[in-house]
């Protein structure tokens, strides 16, 4: 069984959530699962995903969000 | 998300934010706010600073409603749209001096990110380098951050820590209101702190509610929006990424098409009110004041806005940038109409050595 991919930017200032989630997405594995617990870091990752091509769904888990990004 | 949620959260937001920014800014400036001005985050920092009594520069005493405005403008927008989240525990004493010395930079130059832009909206070509610096230190700060920069994480804390900085803010606005005077002279007579300048720039400000209401507002938008100056450039840089940028742009026109209908818009470089012109400095500074913003995460309208959110590390940001502004009147490092102060060299020295330094050593640590 593979493991997804995971980025853990929760308690993270900005904008170190999405320089973690780019740099997972230059390996080129998917799915990437990225935990946040903002609603800033949630968009700014989405966004960020989503100009790179990704498809981003975004479920909310507890505190904050989990984004599951596919290509 | 609901559709005004995600109106808000397009490109729109921070668009919108930056025009009510534009706008309003020199509206304030018609009603008294100090010309050239309008809104200053680092400034109005430095007055409240001013008012309490950490500097005695008698000119620039007053504490501003806009900045108590921005907090609880924020808080409003936090709480109804179920943003406020009461967090701490990143790095606080590094948060505490990048604000000492963000508000040092700011001071050679003579303004936040917020002001540079609107003086440059306002036909201060003054900002130009400015600017120049604050791409410079951007662009450093971009530097250390991919070399792995990081203050480490924060953690969720109990409602009441989110809760302390919107009442400092409403403690703030009593101690403007109410006047007490905590000063005894030798007589036993009582005198300020809470001090109100009488000349100059401290004593040129809009009448209290509509200040307050114009930093609710904004607060209000740039929270929902994220509005950041400091993203708008970074982003940029880092990803190629222009959604905050809009918001940089959006002030920049706004204000300059505000500032020709008020009569306002005064191009050239000398005489320009709160300004000097020293190329360097003004370079200098922001280099200075912008990199501590990057590597703190946000600019100081956004470290306010965040602490309205409940952010503990924002508001401790947000303090030490009133702290700093005290060190940067009391220590001679802080510019005038005149020109840099004498001390400039060695505080934009010194704080650019303290953020390199943090920069090259500051990483999130490994997990048990």
């Amino acid at each position: 069984m593979s493991d997804i991919i995971t980025v853990d930017a929760r308690g993270l200032s900005c904008p170190e959530p999405v320089i973690r989630t780019r740099q997972a997405l230059k390996a080129g594995v998917f799915p990437i699962r990225v935990f946040v617990d903002t609603g800033t870091s949630r968009d700014n990752v989405s966004r960020m995903a989503q100009s790179q091509g990704c498809k981003v769904t975004v479920e909310e888990k507890g505190d904050g969000f989990v984004l599951t990004l596919t290509k | 998300m609901s559709s005004l949620g995600r109106f808000f959260a397009s490109r729109w937001g921070p668009i919108i934010t930056g025009i009510a920014v534009g706008v309003l800014a020199p509206i304030l400036v018609k009603l008294g706010n100090p010309g050239n001005m309008g809104i200053c985050v680092a400034c109005f920092s430095r007055d409240i600073a001013g008012g309490l009594g950490l500097h005695r520069a008698a000119a620039v005493q007053y504490i501003r409603p806009e900045i108590i405005g921005f907090v609880l403008g924020s808080l409003v927008a936090a709480l109804l749209f179920r943003e406020f989240r009461p967090r701490t525990g990143s790095a606080p004493l590094a948060r505490f001096l990048l604000g000492i010395f963000a508000m040092i930079g700011a001071l050679v130059f003579l303004g936040c990110p917020w002001r540079a832009y609107l003086r440059l909206g306002g036909g201060d070509w003054n900002a130009i380098p400015g600017i120049l610096g604050l791409f410079g230190g951007i662009a450093l700060g971009v530097v250390f951050l991919r070399m792995g920069y990081s203050l480490g994480r924060n953690r969720s804390a109990p409602a009441a820590l989110g809760w302390l900085m919107p009442a400092l803010m409403v403690a703030l606005l009593l101690l403007l209101v109410f006047a007490p005077q905590f000063g005894r002279d030798a007589n036993g007579k009582p005198v300020g702190p809470i001090f109100f300048s009488t000349t100059g720039t401290g004593s040129q400000h809009a009448p209290i509610l509509i200040a307050l209401a114009v930093g609710l507002l904004i607060g209000f938008l740039a929270q929902r929006s994220r509005f950041c100056t400091v993203g708008g450039v970074r982003d940029l840089i880092l990803a190629r990424d222009p959604h905050l940028f809009g918001g940089i742009v959006a002030v920049v026109v706004a204000a300059f098409i505000t500032n020709l209908l008020l009569g306002q818009f005064k191009p050239g470089f000398a005489g320009q009110p709160v300004a000097h012109t020293d190329f360097l400095w003004n370079f200098g500074g922001m280099v200075l004041a912008r990199l501590a913003f990057t590597l703190a995460g946000g600019c100081p309208g956004r470290q306010l806005m965040m602490s309205g959110e409940g952010d503990g590390d924002a508001a401790i940001f947000a303090l030490g940038m009133i702290v700093g502004a005290g060190f940067a009147h009391n220590f001679n490092t802080a510019a005038s109409p005149a020109g840099p102060g004498p001390y400039r060299a060695a505080a934009v020295i010194v704080g650019l050595a303290f953020c390199i330094v943090l920069g090259l050593t500051m990483r999130e640590p490994a997990s048990a």
